[in-house]
């Protein structure tokens, strides 16, 4: 197998568990709390960012060597935002109601740190293949987080999945059980979040610094 | 090649920028007809359920074709203005002109003699701008008039459709949606638990004066401890400004309804 070579391997799944994004680098925090109130714009949301990642990835690859070094930021800027009004304008006319529910954050992918820091940090120096799996991994290290953190959220803030309502149907309600509201509110999601780095550094030992 | 030198630099920007601006004007004028779509659909999904009407985007257009008696555009007098169509109204707009004559209004209380009549044929000139969409549909073998409002809530528009049962007073239903209000708080306008209470209130009291809705703070039963089960419903708790600024916009919508609903309550006398 040429196309996936061991190293193009890593690139994919280093992100999901030693590197991600928001647990391990902390960034793009911003969005992982204000979209995970429900699944479905989490998802529409971790695809929009994979594929502005992705594709902003290989552009700045292929440009790599003709961008001048002084103005490389701009550079990256304008073509994230131009890939960014893409996404935006295509969930507007395809996903009208979830494009309502993500409203500026959409937008603001612009500022998601991740993605500016993979491109100055991966794409810059490498050849677009690999800054394209560079940009599908950290994508989906940045979806895996946002889809788990709106599965809590939306199953015990308003105890459905999907829209569906699962505590509806094996009857919770009936016997006293009400929906947490806090769930619902940005701080949770930090909370959530939380849980997840105490239990991802439980299992994955190197992640814990050292006490100097 | 020198990509460090100044000149490179330009006109590397220059050209990627103009590249990227020809590319998205592109997508943009190619998506626009379906994004036109989606509002439009959006609004007649929202004019329906105002009656009670449930819709998926597949089959509110037939529907509503369906559902729809009649639709005009009236002025502020309360006359049917012949060629408008009330589909088209832009409401953004009006809602400017009613905001402009509010600040024109504030203005008078100051205002000495002279300026008071600038101010009073300036308020004129402004009413004159209003239009006024009324949508009648039927549900159920009853007819109702449904009118389109608009206003502010706390971070950015709000808007909704109150439909009216054919005493030209009672609600029949209402749909309240807005753009960026504070999810969980601002943002519950638009969920059922707070657009039932409208059903059944009334806009005009006994002896036919506009009472708009009112909302009242202090959480659940709130307007019922005030005493005000007719005209009355309780705000959300948290969501103040949003609830006020609804208020103001019934309050300001409707009333330039007043003078088209009294002559078509007369009427039916």
């Amino acid at each position: 197998m040429s196309l996936f070579s061991s190293q193009d391997l890593k690139l994919l799944t280093n992100p999901l568990n030693m590197e991600n994004p928001i647990t391990v680098q902390v960034l793009g925090i911003c969005s992982a709390l204000a979209v995970t109130v429900k699944l479905e714009p989490a998802i529409v949301m971790s695809i929009s960012v994979t594929a502005v990642l992705a594709f902003a990835n290989v552009i700045i690859s292929l440009l790599r060597n003709t961008i001048p070094s002084r103005i490389r930021i701009i550079v990256q800027l304008v073509v994230i935002a131009f890939l960014v009004i893409v996404v935006d304008q295509i969930l507007k006319a395809y996903v009208y109601d979830v494009s309502k529910q993500l409203s500026v954050f959409v937008g603001l992918i612009i500022t998601n740190c991740i993605i500016m820091g993979r491109l100055e940090a991966f794409a810059l120096g490498n050849k677009p293949w690999p800054s394209f799996l560079d940009g599908v991994g950290n994508g989906a290290g940045y979806g895996l987080i946002l889809i788990i953190v709106a599965f809590f959220r939306e199953l015990f803030g308003s105890g459905t999945i999907f829209g569906f309502p699962v505590f509806e149907k094996i009857g919770l309600y009936s016997i006293g059980y009400k929906n947490n509201g806090l769930m619902i509110l940005p701080p949770m999601a930090l909370i959530i979040v939380g849980i997840i780095i105490w239990i991802q550094r439980s299992r994955t030992r190197e992640l814990i610094e050292k006490n100097l | 090649m020198n990509t460090q030198g100044n000149l490179y630099t330009f006109v590397y920007a220059s050209v990627l920028v103009v590249i990227v601006a020809a590319m998205l004007s592109f997508t943009a004028i190619k998506l626009q007809p379906i994004q036109e779509r989606n509002v439009r659909i959006e609004k007649i999904q929202n004019i329906l359920s105002s009656v009670g009407i449930e819709s998926t985007v597949k089959n509110a257009e037939s529907l509503f074709d369906e559902h729809l008696v009649d639709s005009y555009v009236l002025d502020p007098e309360g006359n049917k203005l012949n060629g408008e169509k009330a589909f088209d109204v832009k409401l953004a707009p009006q809602v400017k002109i009613i905001f402009a004559i509010k600040k024109i209004i504030d203005k008078l209380a100051k205002a000495d003699k002279a300026n008071k009549e600038k101010l009073l044929s300036e308020i004129n000139s402004l009413k004159k701008q209003r239009r006024l969409p009324v949508y009648i549909c039927e549900h159920n073998g009853e007819q109702h008039l449904i009118i389109p409002v608009r206003g502010k809530g706390l971070w950015g528009p709000i808007w909704g459709y109150i439909s009216l049962n054919m005493d030209y007073n009672t609600i029949n239903g209402v749909v309240f949606d807005h753009k960026t209000e504070t999810p969980g708080l601002g943002a519950e306008i638009n969920q059922l638990w707070f657009q039932e209470p409208f059903k059944g209130k009334k806009i005009f009291d006994d002896n036919m004066n506009f009472t708009s809705i009112h909302v009242y703070k202090g959480g659940k039963g709130s307007a019922a401890n005030a005493g005000d089960t007719e005209h009355g419903v309780d705000a959300i708790s948290g969501g103040t400004i949003t609830s006020k600024g609804l208020e103001a916009m019934l309050h300001d919508c409707l009333i330039s309804y007043t003078p088209f609903l009294k002559k078509q309550k007369n009427a039916n006398k």
